[in-house]
């Protein structure tokens, strides 16, 4: 134990002082307007170096905390050609991470404005090439998209024969390498999403709890919005 | 033996000194940080928590061990403790690598407690990597502490430039690579300012190649790489031992 005088000892000023310093902090703090989510303009990216050096070398959590940060941007006045260079760079940050084409594909890409949904599916399908074995699941989804939310059946025919032409490994399933016969099935929107959550959870490609929690979200969502329109 | 004894005091020191519990309450921060970070992602929620724990704890460990060792040294300096071990019928190397020996031992217990808490989200054989790997980069902090100490006396000095040379070796790498950029503009000055980064990268440790997150994450190194990564900082700390060695017995108290 540290050898200490009585409180009694303290000067009243000083007392004072603390105290008052104290509630002037609390209360300068209390009136601050809270942390305004990320403004709208989202700034130039980063090279995937810069990045890397600004995290001294931790490669991985840079890349993962770079997606924290673009999460936190309202994402109708986001600039789409901005975002792609920002998760451009945290895919060279870390090829291994599947967070920047999970966001591309079930984020960036779902949404209305059908320019932006396509700018953020052809960063998907750009991507695909550098690891088909690995990156397939992302460009399964954009072909749905695209079939499905932009109409666009040539589109999606595309992205399907990429996954049949180019993938390799064992481990990508049979449905899978036959997209292009799934997207030409006359089947709904949930259907399909189904069909493709469901085989990706067999499979146990899907082990992450929050990825897994997004996901029946996303379906329950879909399964609301195709419930209105009949 | 004597070096031991030594040794053995510089542990006793870190102990009552507190740095249990300051790697408790690391512990703990990191956990928290984690847990948080992970609550936000919307996948890779996992690997999230990991790389988070992996980067805090490495980043504290070598923090940690860096101002024991600073604080101690001079601490031992300032109050003459050191002049009167030195009036000991001792060779000035056994005052020298006994006191790096203790301070090794550090590094080595807090590399040891934070391995072990990554043991919940990635493999035994990694973790177990991971940790030596730790170990050697915090003993290499810890003669980097020690040599910058002895040399510069002075505690506020000491601790910047070993968070320098730490700093710089890891990111000695990325540095490189924006150098030698196709952007890069070939004038001489460029031409100049690669080969000066280039030089500097001689005389640093390549802290970017060890301790890696990827390890946890994804693969294990080859043991050709990984055995090259930790040779390499074996090198160094030897460097660094033979540096302080030399600087301690040129000096007078």
């Amino acid at each position: 134990m540290r050898d200490e005088r009585r409180l009694s000892e303290v000067p009243r000023w000083v007392w004072a002082l603390l105290a008052a310093a104290a509630a002037a902090q609390i209360a300068w703090q209390g009136a601050r307007q809270p942390g305004q989510p990320a403004a709208a303009e989202l700034p130039g990216a980063p090279s995937a170096a810069a990045l890397e050096l600004a995290a001294f070398g931790e490669r991985p959590l840079a890349a993962r905390l770079v997606m924290l940060y673009l999460q936190a941007f309202d994402l109708s006045g986001l600039d789409y050609p901005r975002l792609m260079d920002w998760l451009g760079a945290t895919l060279e940050l870390d090829p291994r991470s599947e967070y920047p084409l999970f966001a591309a594909a079930r984020v960036y890409a779902e949404v209305p404005d059908a320019a932006r949904s396509r700018i953020a599916l052809e960063f998907v399908y750009e991507r695909f090439f550098a690891d088909p074995d690995r990156r397939w699941p992302w460009l399964a989804h954009a072909a749905l998209i695209a079939k499905h939310r932009l109409g666009d059946l040539p589109l999606a025919r595309r992205y399907a024969q990429a996954i049949d032409r180019h993938t390799r490994s064992r481990d990508v399933p049979l449905w899978a390498r036959q997209m292009e016969i799934f997207i030409l099935e006359d089947m709904d929107e949930l259907e399909a999403a189904k069909i493709m959550l469901g085989g990706l959870l067999e499979r146990g490609e899907i082990d992450d709890p929050a990825e897994a929690r997004f996901l029946q979200q996303r379906l329950q969502a879909l399964e609301e919005r195709l419930q209105e329109k009949r | 033996m004597p070096g031991a004894i030594l040794a053995r005091l510089c542990l006793v020191e870190a102990r009552r000194g507190g740095l249990p519990w300051l790697a408790a309450a690391s512990l703990l921060a990191a956990l928290s940080l984690a847990a948080f970070l992970s609550e936000v992602a919307i996948t890779e929620s996992r690997s999230l928590q990991l790389a988070v724990l992996a980067a805090v704890l490495r980043a504290s460990a070598v923090f940690f061990i860096a101002a024991q060792v600073a604080a101690s040294t001079l601490r031992e300096l300032n109050d003459k403790g050191l002049e009167l071990m030195l009036s000991l019928p001792l060779a000035r190397s056994t005052h020298y690598l006994g006191r790096l020996a203790g301070f090794v031992a550090c590094a080595v217990a807090l590399a040891a407690l934070f391995s072990l808490a990554l043991l919940p989200w990635a493999p035994p054989g990694a973790v177990a990597l991971w940790g030596v790997s730790l170990a050697c980069e915090a003993a290499l902090v810890a003669a980097a502490a020690l040599f910058f100490a002895m040399t510069l006396a002075q505690l506020v000095p000491a601790i910047a430039a070993t968070a320098g040379l730490y700093l710089l070796a890891r990111s000695i790498g990325a540095i490189q690579a924006i150098a030698a950029g196709p952007l890069a503009e070939a004038s001489a000055l460029n031409r100049l300012a690669g080969l000066a980064v280039d030089g500097v990268a001689l005389l640093l440790p390549r802290l970017d190649a060890v301790t890696r997150t990827e390890w946890l994450l994804y693969e294990l190194p080859s043991a050709g790489a990984y055995a090259l990564a930790l040779g390499s900082l074996a090198l160094y700390g030897l460097l660094l031992a033979a540096a302080g060695l030399f600087d301690f017995h040129r000096r007078n108290f």
